[in-house]
């Protein structure tokens, strides 16, 4: 026996292939990145305390993804229902009296005095998880998932959607759909029920629009998107200023912690949701394309891990980890430079916000789990 | 299966990567400089920096107009327009606490346009609109502290015209608006007394706050105005003027006093005045419209009366009368078919042009226009517009009236003119007058201007060689004429402004009253006019006026005027000169009576005080040279 298991490997402590230092790297080049542009974009204000908090996000999301990166997914896999429940519950919690509103929003819970998480950030990765049991586990014999784990997988799906539409946070909702889109593309799930998820999010929102749903300060972010000159000391003020802010920094840019219109805080929100607007001015157009082609060789080496993944559960969770990330850094990029209408979320890896930091860097160690858990042995 | 869905994926991310790559280049390559620009127009604000303007000093270095800081509360149009209610609750809370109604405020800080009259702001609308000044500290404080009440509205320390001798010479000096000068010496000056604005590029924040400042640009403080105005001559003069408005019942009166050999003014009094102080607060709507702007001494005309023969005997001399040969001076004269009358009908008997001065015998003047009338001589007009009358006489200050010397063409020119009016009063009359024998009369003339006119009688150039009939004349012409007589014939076009100096004592350039002319009058003919005149005051029409007045100090020369106005009191004046202080003084009193009963005494009055400053200066040594030079300035 023990020149037998000698040779072969035990299945419940499996090794691991070597990582992909590549996808390591360039998340660690955008999370150093962000700290800079957090810097120049707080630094004024006399406080480093933001920049240490983000420093201190970037630390613990590194500590974790490295954690995770070292866990074999089928181990992970035993926590997914825990994680999964856990979000539901925070999510639940921020609707409740432990929920600060933050911009009209209920998405944050005070654990102490100046410790608070996003629980919505934590829920992508827990959905994505989640996402991927029905869609990724498929009986012998089986090639893509049947009708029943698709409808599990969208019921898994509706409830954390649910609780963000209650919050309300347009921009996280969005994020949600395009992961769960991904995530069902790759899967192989029948070409209808994407089908069926365009529809319905069209009936959804159609629904939303004639029961009054939509506030009106989302109608009017999607209008002055048409046309920003209409308002801009009000709504369009934001839109305006990022993309002056961009527009201003030409070729090269004014210098890291040059931009006059950084100094000036002219841009709201710039630590967080505007962040690449600070890149534009100061990096320029040398230095924001440097970030979107580093975010866009992420979202590659991502998608290769997808499909090199040892396991269609493995497969799917790394569909749903890109298009989160994808999407999320196009409509954060795309409204900084007027091509999407101003909803919150943050610019992953760069954005300053713990939650998203941690969230984003620990989606970067389920991917390298995914590529380094080989196929089970025979 | 899911391979080619995951290259969907790439497909995307590839699309998406792509996008914002061109959407970058769009922002930031092609159109980055426009950006540049936008950028620039967010974060820098130009702020102007007010210049201090520069004094306006009278012949001894006196102020006339002078600066002090004083706590001023201005409020930004700007930042009100912005306001939901375009700033009306903002001037509200402002007025409650300035103690002034709302319309006041709101009535200074409107932008002046072709639709919005007077008050208004005249200045850039982006920079600050004064509305109160020399607020107190309490109330600067309320203002600055409760910043959230008063959005646009600030309290800071701002230089503001004082005047030290109150309303002494305001339509002289006249005033500023806005760091513009208006009217006056500040209007006409202006480009001197204004200096040039400094500026301050300066970032701002996203709130507004300044950041620091970028570029600056210090203002060039105005020059100072030295005039010859001499304030204590300006004053005595404006004494005597108000006491004979006052005692004549006048209703505007003006003096004029001037170097008679240079043309530079000394004095410029005229009433009804108002204290310039007003404007440092601004102006509402109702004071705007009761305040009394015209400025007596040059833009007030009258028909000059017997101070106009001065020119009828010059014309007479050109003409080939003598001057020293004998006249007969009846009680009436005919001209035409209408008898022209003596002043009170008197004969005076057989005299010289000399006594038709001194005695201001009408007659005589009568015959001569008459005769050269029947000659189809123009001497008469001609000479009066050798006098410098019915021009302007260029004087530094704005606004200046023109007077009127008619003759042949101005007359047909007025008649067919008003033809077609008079045509209509022939018709339909005056209904609308209550005075029926005013009406009757008016009537009348109306159907004879209608039936044909416009033709220059003898009866016309009667009236015209008495300084009458149409013939107006501004103070300040008839003072530059006497002041010609004085000086043996040259007319100056008057200065009040003297020289421009640098803030640093040193002269920009000197002002001198420049030659306009020189009289059409033989050095003998003036000789002979200035010594008619000088009896006038002793023994002829000004006797009793000047009755023990010191000839001895100063030998004053003049000439009474009272002309006739129809349906109004006489206009009284007085013209005269002396050699030493070689001054001219006119004073006209509109509605004033006789020139001898009115005018006459105050110009005496003004010649007392000239004699009683002169040996004031005398007795005190220190205070240097006994003349009065006019480039002198105590330092």
């Amino acid at each position: 026996m023990i020149a037998v298991t000698g040779r072969r490997r035990v299945v419940w402590a499996p090794t691991l292939a070597s990582p992909d230092w590549t996808l390591t790297l360039l998340a660690l080049a955008l999370s150093v990145t962000g700290l800079l542009l957090v810097w120049s974009a707080t630094r004024l204000g006399g406080d480093y305390a933001l920049l240490v908090r983000q420093a201190v996000a970037v630390g613990i999301g590194l500590v974790l993804m490295w954690f995770v990166s070292r866990c074999d997914l089928r181990v992970l896999r035993a926590y997914v229902p825990v994680a999964y429940v856990l979000a539901l519950i925070s999510l639940a919690a921020v609707l409740s009296p432990l929920g600060v509103r933050v911009n009209g929003a209920h998405s944050w819970i005070v654990l102490a005095p100046g410790v608070q998480f996003q629980p919505s950030e934590f829920a992508k990765v827990a959905l994505a998880l989640a996402f991927a049991v029905p869609l990724g586990e498929l009986r012998d014999g089986q090639r893509r998932p049947g009708f029943g784990g698709v409808v599990l997988a969208l019921m898994l799906a509706a409830v954390p959607i649910g609780l963000i539409a209650l919050q309300p946070d347009l921009g996280t909702m969005l994020v949600f759909a395009a992961m769960v889109t991904g995530a069902l593309l790759v899967s192989g799930a029948p070409k209808r029920w994407l089908l069926v998820l365009v529809v319905g999010a069209a009936g959804a929102a159609v629904a939303a629009w004639k029961l009054g749903l939509v506030r009106p300060y989302q109608l009017e972010r999607l209008l002055v998107l048409a046309n920003p000159a209409a308002d801009p000391g009000g709504v369009g003020y934001n839109a305006a200023q990022a993309r002056i802010a961009i527009g201003s920094g030409g070729l090269t840019g004014k210098g890291l912690f040059n931009g006059e219109q950084t100094a000036g805080h002219f841009v709201p929100e710039q630590h967080t949701d505007f962040i690449f607007t600070v890149a534009g001015e100061e990096l320029g157009f040398a230095g924001a394309a440097a970030i979107v082609l580093a975010m866009g060789a992420l979202l590659w080496r991502g998608l290769s891990i997808a499909r090199h993944s040892a396991s269609p559960y493995g497969t799917v969770l790394a569909g749903g980890l890109v298009s989160w990330m994808a999407f999320q850094t196009f409509l954060n990029v795309g409204m900084t430079v007027g091509l999407m209408p101003i909803v919150g979320v943050p610019l992953p890896f760069v954005s300053y916000g713990g939650s998203a930091t941690v969230a984003g860097l620990l989606a970067i160690g389920l991917l390298q789990a995914v590529h380094r858990t080989k196929a089970m042995q025979p | 299966m899911s391979k080619a869905r995951l290259f969907v994926l790439r497909l995307v991310v590839v699309a998406m990567v792509a996008t914002l790559l061109g959407r970058l280049w769009f922002l930031q390559v092609v159109s980055g400089a426009q950006y540049v620009q936008a950028a620039a127009d967010v974060r820098i604000r130009t702020v102007p920096v007010p210049p201090v303007r520069g004094q306006i000093l009278d012949v001894a270095g006196r102020p006339l107009v002078t600066n002090r800081t004083r706590p001023v509360v201005t409020v930004d149009a700007v930042a009100l327009a912005h306001q939901p209610d375009a700033g009306r609750a903002v001037l509200e809370r402002l007025g409650g606490v300035l103690k002034q109604p709302y319309q006041q405020i709101a009535e200074k800080v409107r932008l002046c346009g072709p639709e919005v009259p007077q008050p208004c702001w005249q200045g850039s609308p982006y920079e600050p609109i004064p509305v109160a000044e020399d607020v107190t500290p309490p109330v600067a404080l309320q203002i600055s502290e409760r910043q959230q009440d008063f959005p646009g509205v600030r309290t800071e320390l701002r230089p503001v015209r004082v005047y030290p001798l109150g309303s002494a010479a305001a339509h002289t000096l006249g005033y500023v608006q806005g760091a513009k000068g208006r009217d006056g010496l500040e209007g006409v000056y202006d480009r001197e007394l204004a200096g040039r604005p400094g500026r301050r590029d300066v970032a701002v924040d996203n709130t507004g706050q300044v950041t620091r400042t970028l570029r600056q640009d210090p203002p060039v403080p105005g020059n100072t105005l030295v005039t010859s105005i001499d304030s204590r001559i300006q004053s005595l003069t404006e004494q005597a003027l108000g006491r004979a408005v006052a005692s004549s019942g006048a209703e505007s009166g003006a003096a004029v006093v001037m170097e008679s050999g240079t043309g530079r003014l000394v004095a410029l009094a005229g009433l009804p005045a108002y204290d310039p102080a007003v404007w440092t607060d601004g102006v509402t709507a109702r004071e705007y419209k009761r305040l009394p702007l015209l400025s007596q001494p040059v833009q007030g005309e009258w028909a000059p009366g017997s101070t106009w023969k001065v020119s009828s005997v010059a014309a007479a001399a050109a003409a080939g009368y003598g001057l020293g040969a004998f006249y007969d001076c009846p009680s009436g004269y005919m001209v035409g078919n209408r008898v022209f009358r003596n002043f009170g009908s008197a004969d005076l008997g057989i005299m010289t042009m000399h006594g038709a001065l001194v005695e201001s015998c009408d007659t005589i003047f009568y015959r001569l226009a008459d005769e050269l009338w029947e000659r189809g001589s123009q001497t008469m007009e001609k000479t009066a517009r050798g006098f410098g009358f019915g021009k302007p006489t260029g004087v530094d200050l704005p606004g200046e009236a023109a007077g009127a010397v008619p003759d042949a063409a101005s007359k047909k020119a007025y008649w067919q003119a008003t033809r077609k009016e008079s045509c209509r009063r022939a018709v339909k009359g005056y209904p609308e007058m209550a005075d029926r024998g005013r009406a009757a009369y008016l009537t009348a003339i109306a159907k004879e201007n209608c039936r044909g006119g416009g033709v220059w009688r003898g009866g016309d150039a009667a009236n015209f060689s008495i300084g009458q009939g149409g013939v107006l004349v501004t103070p300040l012409q008839l003072a530059r004429a006497y002041a010609a007589i004085a000086n043996g014939g040259t007319l100056h076009s008057p200065r009040v402004g003297q020289k421009i100096v640098r803030p640093d004592g040193t002269t920009v350039r000197a002002i001198t009253p420049p030659v306009a002319g020189k009289l059409p009058a033989s050095a003998e003919t003036l000789r002979f006019i200035r010594n008619a005149l000088s009896q006038v005051p002793r023994k002829g029409t000004a006797e009793g006026a000047f009755k023990g007045f010191p000839f001895g100090k100063v030998a004053v020369a003049g000439k009474t005027g009272t002309a006739e106005s129809f349906g109004r009191r006489d206009t009284s004046w007085f013209a005269s000169f002396a050699p030493d202080p070689a001054y001219t003084v006119v004073v006209v009193l509109s509605e004033g009576g006789r020139g001898a009963e009115g005018a006459a005494p105050a110009a005496r009055d003004i010649w007392e005080g000239i004699i009683e400053l002169t040996e004031e200066r005398t007795v005190r040594p220190e205070s240097g040279s006994t003349r009065d030079h006019p480039t002198q300035e105590r330092r």
